[in-house]
């Protein structure tokens, strides 16, 4: 299925390839390029493009493409999937997943890419199953790896993969049992220019980190699972005790992972924790244009707006901006034309204001459309859908877990349009 | 290039004795081949450690081995026996990794080796291990094709194999090597469909795949007969048409009259196995991984009866919220999806609304898929969304917009002015690509109406002065020359200004001057004579050949000289023939004859490899080959097998003895099951679930014989369920017991229903379901005794289904009563039982995609004389006026004839009250169904909308009145918010009333269900668990509606409705009250 892994950074510096089947030439990748130079944004470049010979499908990560060469038919999100989950595991093993981190770990990358494909067919995804096989690189280990010539790979085989759970490794212990979930709702709302909601909805995901001992058992319940209206699960969650229980029932990965995403039902109407007041305009004649915004709270459930942000993408012909904050800074990047308002903590009494001047390069026209703001916000021990976890319980082992909830709900593509 | 030194630097550790340094070494020299560098000169060096102790260091030269092998064969052959002695290792995974590697090696000599190797590890102990041959079998493939029949019966072996952790694996192999065998996957494809659930994720997307194409091979299509009604043109439509979701009772009454008809016509018949596809895929819509989902999307499209496709456009919605790339192939399916089932993505329009901050490619899709989505009702909020889109920075985009404009207004008549006049007011935009773009699409919608649009095309006229862009100006010249006659003074003067500027014009604009001078020739040749003599001069002395015979052709056709030829005399004709108008259509049109979600399909070519999906058979293969013989192993007793299964994977299937009591007592299920049947019955639910992965067999089996008794291959899988479920209980459980069990596994099934479906369909259910017992009963006291008590049950339940199945009658609906799809089994039963039209028909769930409507009938078919239209009030925010409550019509043409021109008359209100009509309905063909939405201002009043429907040849008196919770819509309030209203609504406007609440109806859940069903409100947040608050605003009056629940001990309740309108709240306290009561 796949042929070839290629990883190219962002300026287009191949700095690694992987084949599982013959060596496929890495100039396949000059077709890649030259899309990319079309492109020029990197987000713009096709995920699937055809050469006489080989068809390649890549992913955008971190900075760094992901490229993949096949040269049969192949169900293209079967890739994709496949490329984001191999970016996940970089993420997971290295904590981030860039051209520096790969470059330094490329040893590691290359055992990880092996294991994880089998003559292009992916073997073994799963991260609990590959951290039995290779261990993620820490600061001591690697320290004592290279004075006493150890090493990463694993010594015991991989007997996660002949399990029936082949998400949760054997033979796990902690001393401190504590199972964490962080219940993370995104409000995506298109706001127009009088403030009117033109479309929002709620799209919520429950995070886990467990680390628990041997093998538990737990169940997870919510108080309001009617609200949930589209889910989609961890492998480890038992469908079919959702169906008719409404619970989730799982025998969980050791670490973190996301049990479940969700969407709330459409009937429920979104909450909109802030209006924002915006003017910006330019003038006609004269190369300058005026922006005044102000943000309030709105619907907040008497808990406060944390982390605010507002960024602008301001037309290119703009050469600069001189505006003041009442509240947090502001910066204005020259090649991107992007303003960021960083607001910080929303004070009810006193609103936050910016305010101030556009300049635009002079000769050029009037910009068609005003740009569009973006907001940002954090709000914690709040779920905004309504949702709350009920309770959860462990069976399968005797030990007593520490158990704790996290609510916390994010803008997510919360777009005002002006 | 590289120092030779720096590699004898190498060499000399990998021959040192030190593990640290061959590491060392090898690690730097994995970094090289990782950079792309060439370090095949290191072979020997390299290969000598692939015995080494260090587990590190022989996977960095396995790494090495199989990256070079190909390269250097012989120094290769060296490491085979080390592999070999791997193969024989007792460890599992060495054998399994040694094969791996093997088999990587790309050397051909060692074909005969890897063949052993690949036919022993098949048939390993170790799952593990087999998997790993399936991997191999590709591998070997490539490597040389000659092995193809050998690997085949490898492959067939591992089909068979019953672990999931095999069968993702050899279907992959399958696909690579034989995909023409269908044959093979005969006997196992019911197992495939029952492990289905169980393989990992990626095997999930191959199996789904193959499956999808062996159900084109082996089954009917279930939508046949509508297809067969698009080529007949509807012309030998039965009176009940096929639609499965028909009513049965008709049938039953009127069969004798339809025999002759149901003799012309095959019924169409939903194979079992075929059903069994649909349901075990339909869980993994929920799988995390987007390929998972995507497949079994593709399942559903191209298998499912259409009434079932749009369960996928959720989850397929949903996975827009992923990362960009999945967004675009996602896309790419949608836009071909909905060219094919538009309604099914309709409740999702907003899901598809552009941000600022999408990037260019994306933008684009979602404006495909909006510009497809576009029908009457919605048109014109999607036309309010393009207009903001038009003034976007993006020009791309920009462009893209104004064609899907244009496309909106050729394929909706009535917005077609308004989009011109958008477009033409876009002439006088800044931006040039903006103002040729939307030249180019007015061009094309002049076409249609050109006659009342002269002064458009003199505006246009004006703008040769300015743009530049050569598709604009070429689709300018066309328009002028095509109707010159409606602008005869214009015309000769832009082609003087051409002739003037013709040596400087891009080759489309010179064909296109071309074009319009021959045309003004032939129209006005006093004006223009001269001119064209002019620029076919210039023409005829042009660089570009195709120009220069342009000119040749023309002068010849339309200049007469003596030799002109008899063309010449139809010059005119052939110039100013009436062209027809471009048809504007959408470039993912017939994209489905590709497998959906396949790479052929998103490129729009075959790709290398692709198999086609295959067209429906005529008829049905023989479906008897998916039984599977008895074989050996199934001999044993049912118990040790289930034993047996349950090591293997007890985490799906919810092994009852651990988890079941806990269950049972945590849970807060209503259902009968938990108090009653204690473990042995325990979690019906999972009941379902084990006869899937446990007794396929048993089921397999059973079935086999029942076919030869009988023909009644329909058979419901939900009875087939329990009834393997029962046959491996022992067989010396009591009847009565049974019945409970069953009971309670039916009633767990009522209660999934529950969840998607209107409350009085459960009831319903209910009803049915007893009343099927009953029948039962009475079959089963007929029924003769079996002659194996094990058999027992079987028969038993073969009997009730014989009853279900009607096969006296027509077989035909049997198999769409399913789990899946119960709101089939209710109305059948229902139907059986001679009731008249059930009150609650549920519409389609493309209509109402999570809410249960309750819908109402505005004519029922007898009066409507074939025509029968029922109405639901949709809860949507009805577009072009907000004071207006949604109503969806639904019209459903049962008779034999063609209903033509649908539309209102004659509508009598009272004051104040107004109606905005729904478009009329052209046509509606015999046993078509069609929705409207009209909106209706009630006024706050429950006084009923009377009017007359009107259609070619009759009128009926309607009216339609509104429930009162239909009178108001949802607000969003906090719990502050709702606290302070609710002070200032105190005294007359306050009503209170103390209920008991139906025992069924006693969790927060069900009272939020039900009151959100009997009036449109939205939940508040609330502190206290005892309580239930819901707000909404009147329609009209926007007057505040508050109501609270406050729940006591032992059902006792207390009602609260807080609402200014005083008539509103005592009429919505009565219908509440009902609505928890009962």
């Amino acid at each position: 299925m796949i042929n070839s892994l290629f990883l190219i950074s962002h300026s287009g510096d191949i700095f690694l390839e992987k084949h599982w089947k013959s060596v496929i030439s890495r100039s396949v990748c000059d077709y890649f390029l030259e899309a990319k130079e079309k492109a020029g944004d990197p987000e713009n470049v096709a995920p699937v493009l055809q050469t006489p010979h080989h068809y390649l499908i890549s992913i955008y990560r971190g900075k760094l493409f992901f490229l993949s060469v096949t040269q049969t038919e192949v169900p293209p999100l079967f890739v994709i999937e496949f490329l984001h989950r191999v970016a996940d595991t970089f993420q997971d093993y290295f904590g981030d997943c860039s051209e520096v981190v790969i470059k330094e770990n490329t040893v590691t990358v290359y055992e990880l890419l092996e294991e994880m494909l089998d003559n292009g067919f992916p073997l073994a995804t799963e991260s609990n199953v590959l951290k039995e096989m290779i261990r993620p690189p820490t600061i001591l280990r690697s320290v004592v790896n290279t004075l006493t010539g150890g090493s990463n790979v694993g010594g015991t085989l991989p007997t996660g993969q002949l399990s029936n759970v082949p998400w949760r490794r054997a033979g796990v212990k902690y001393t401190n049992n504590e199972a964490y979930f962080d219940v993370i709702e995104e409000i995506d709302a298109i706001l127009d220019k009088s403030g009117t909601t033109v479309f929002a909805e709620i799209q919520g995901v429950v995070e886990a980190c467990v680390k628990l001992t041997g093998m538990p058992d737990l169940t997870l319940s919510f108080m309001n699972p009617r609200l949930l209206d589209d889910v989609s699960f961890h492998p480890c969650v038992r469908f079919k005790r959702w169906e008719s229980e409404r619970v989730l029932s799982f025998i969980p990965p050791d670490g973190n992972f996301r049990l479940m995403s969700y969407h709330v039902s459409s009937q429920n109407l979104v909450a909109i924790p802030v209006y924002v007041k915006q003017n910006i305009s330019f003038l006609e004649t004269g190369s300058c244009g005026r922006l005044d915004i102000t943000i309030g709270p709105k619907q907040t459930m008497g808990k406060s707006v944390e982390n605010l942000t507002v960024t602008i993408p301001m037309p290119k012909s703009v050469l600069s901006v001189n505006l003041t904050a009442t509240q947090g800074t502001y910066t204005f990047d020259l090649t991107t034309k992007v303003v960021l308002w960083d607001v910080g903590k929303l004070n009810p009494q006193k609103l936050p204001n910016l305010r101030g001047s556009i300049s635009i390069q002079t000769g050029s026209p009037k910009p068609e459309e005003n740009p569009s703001i973006n907001i940002g916000l954090q709000i914690q021990q709040l779920a905004i859908s309504g949702l709350k976890v009920s309770r959860l319980d462990m069976y399968g082992e005797k030990y007593k877990p520490f158990k704790g909830v996290k609510y916390v709900t994010k803008a997510g593509k919360f777009q005002v349009r002006t | 290039m590289f120092s030779p030194f720096r590699h004898d630097d190498l060499k000399e550790m990998l021959d040192s004795n030190k593990d640290s340094l061959k590491l060392e070494a090898m690690k730097r020299i994995v970094a090289m081949i990782a950079r792309g560098k060439n370090a095949s000169d290191l072979f020997p060096a390299v290969v000598k450690n692939v015995a080494c102790k260090n587990i590190e260091v022989k996977k960095l030269v396995y790494v090495y081995l199989v990256r070079y092998a190909e390269e250097q064969q012989d120094l290769a052959l060296l490491s085979i026996s080390t592999f070999q002695r791997g193969l024989k290792d007792p460890n599992q995974l060495i054998r399994a990794s040694a094969l791996r590697v093997l088999s990587s090696i790309r050397v051909t000599i060692i074909v005969p080796i890897m063949m052993l190797a690949i036919k022993e590890a098949a048939s390993d102990m170790s799952p593990y291990v087999r998997k790993t041959a399936a991997h191999a079998i590709p591998k070997l493939y490539s490597l040389d094709p000659e092995q193809k029949d050998q690997l085949i019966e490898v492959i067939e072996k591992l089909l068979a194999d019953k672990t999931t952790l095999v069968a993702g694996s050899v279907v992959m192999a399958f696909e690579e090597v034989c995909p023409e065998r269908i044959d093979l996957i005969h006997k196992n494809y019911r197992k495939l469909c029952n492990l289905l659930i169980d393989v990992e994720e990626w095997g999930q997307v191959v199996i789904i795949n193959m499956l999808t194409r062996y159900a084109r091979t082996q089954f009917l299509n279930p939508n046949i007969n509508e297809s067969l009604l698009e080529e007949g043109g509807g012309a030998d439509k039965t009176f009940y048409g096929s639609d499965e979701d028909e009513d049965e009772d008709e049938e039953e009454k009127e069969k004798k009259a339809e025999a002759a008809a149901m003799a012309k016509r095959k019924p169409y018949v939903m194979d079992p196995d075929h059903r069994l596809l649909l349901r075990n895929t339909k869980p993994l819509l929920q799988s995390r991984n987007a390929a998972v989902v995507m497949a079994v999307a593709q399942l559903y499209f191209h298998l499912a009866p259409k009434a079932e496709v749009g369960v996928i456009a959720k989850a397929l919605v949903r996975l827009l919220r992923s990362h960009s790339e999945v967004q675009y192939v996602v896309l790419q399916n949608v836009a071909t999806m909905t060219i094919k089932r538009r309604g099914m993505f309709e409740p999702y329009l907003k899901s598809f609304y552009i941000r600022s901050t999408d990037p260019t490619q994306i933008k684009i899709l979602k404006l495909e898929v909006l510009t497809n989505l576009a029908n009457e009702t919605n048109i014109s909020t999607i036309l309010r969304e393009f207009q903001t889109y038009i003034k976007s920075m993006d020009k791309d985009f920009v462009a893209a917009t104004i064609q899907a404009i244009g496309r909106c207004a050729t394929n909706i008549g009535e917005v077609r002015d308004t989009c011109l006049n958008g477009l033409v007011q876009l002439l006088s935009n800044r931006d040039e690509l903006v103002v040729a773009e939307s030249v180019v699409v007015i061009k094309k919608l002049l076409q249609m109406q050109p006659e009342k649009h002269s002064d458009i095309i003199k505006h246009m006229a004006k703008l040769t002065d300015n743009i530049q862009v050569p598709m604009a100006r070429a689709s300018i010249l066309w328009l002028i020359g095509e109707y010159c006659e409606h602008v005869p003074k214009i015309a000769p003067d832009v082609l003087r200004k051409m002739a003037k500027s013709f040596t400087n014009e891009e080759d489309i604009v010179k064909l296109q001057i071309l074009n319009l001078a021959a045309k003004l020739y032939l129209t006005n040749s006093k004006q223009t004579k001269l001119l064209t003599q002019y620029v076919l001069n210039l023409a005829k002395y042009d660089q570009n050949y195709d120009i220069r015979d342009r000119a040749r052709f023309i002068r010849q056709l339309i200049v007469p000289t003596e030799k002109s030829g008899a063309l010449s005399k139809y010059a005119k004709k052939l110039f100013l023939a009436l062209k027809p108008a471009p048809v504007l259509e959408s470039p993912f049109k017939d994209r489905d004859h590709f497998q959906l979600g396949s790479l052929s399909h998103l490129l729009n070519a075959k790709a290398g490899g692709y198999q086609e999906l295959p067209d429906w058979p005529e008829s049905a293969p023989d479906p008897s080959v998916r039984n599977v013989e008895v074989p050996e192993w199934t001999k044993c007793s049912s118990r040790e097998k289930r034993k047996e299964k349950k090591v293997e994977k007890p985490f799906y299937s919810d092994s009852e003895g651990e988890s079941g009591p806990t269950e049972s007592a945590d849970s807060e299920s209503d259902s009968a099951s938990g108090s009653e049947s204690g473990s042995e019955g325990s979690g019906s639910a999972s009941e379902s679930e084990e006869s899937g992965g446990v007794s396929v067999s048993e089921e397999e089996e059973e079935e086999e014989e029942e076919e030869k008794k009988t023909k009644k291959r329909e058979l419901k899988k939900a009875v087939q369920e329990s009834e393997s479920e029962q046959s491996s209980e022992e067989e010396d459980r009591k009847h009565e017991r049974k019945m409970k069990q069953q009971k309670s596994d039916s009633e767990s099934e009522s209660d999934e229903e529950e969840e998607s479906e209107s409350e009085s369909s459960q009831s319903e259910s209910d009803d049915s379901e007893s009343e099927a017992e009953v029948r039962k009963k009475k079959k089963a006291a007929e029924s003769k005794p079996p002659s194996k008590p094990a058999k027992k049950e079987t028969t038993k339940e073969k009997k009730e289904m014989s009853l279900l199945d009607l096969d006296d009658f027509e077989p035909a609906p049997s198999p769409q009563v399913t789990p899946v799809n119960n709101l089939f089994s209710n109305s059948l039963v229902t139907d059986l039982e001679g009731l008249s039209l059930s009150e609650a028909v549920l519409l389609p769930a493309t209509i109402a995609p999570s809410s249960a409507l309750k819908s109402y009938e505005l004519l029922h078919r007898i009066t409507g004389e074939g025509l029968s239209v029922e109405y639901c009030f949709s809860r949507q925010p009805f577009s072009p006026d907000a004071n207006m409550v949604a109503v969806q019509m639904q019209f459903t043409n049962s008779s034999a004839s063609d209903t033509k021109s649908l539309h209102m008359e004659d509508v009598k209100l009272q004051s104040g009250m107004r109606v905005k009509e729904f478009p009329e309905i052209e046509l509606l063909p015999a046993g078509e169904t069609a929705t409207a939405v009209m909106g209706i201002d009630f006024c706050d009043s429950t006084q009923a909308a009377n009017f007359q429907l009107c259609t070619h040849t009759r009128k009926f008196f309607v009216s339609i009145q509104p429930p009162v919770g239909e009178l108001m819509r949802p607000v969003f309030l906090t719990e502050n918010e709702f606290k302070k209203e609710q002070g200032q609504l105190m005294g007359m406007n306050e009503i209170t009333e103390k209920l008991t609440l139906d025992a069924k109806c006693r969790n927060e859940h069900a009272i939020v269900q039900r009151v959100t069903t009997a009036a449109n409100l939205s939940r508040v947040p609330c502190g206290s668990d005892k309580e239930c608050r819901f707000a909404g605003r009147t329609v009209t009056s926007g007057s505040l509606v508050l109501v609270t629940v406050a729940t006591r001990e032992e059902g006792a309740a207390q009602l609260t409705i807080n609402c200014e309108k005083m008539v509103i709240g005592t009429m919505l306290v009565k219908d509440i009250l009902l609505a928890l009561t009962q």
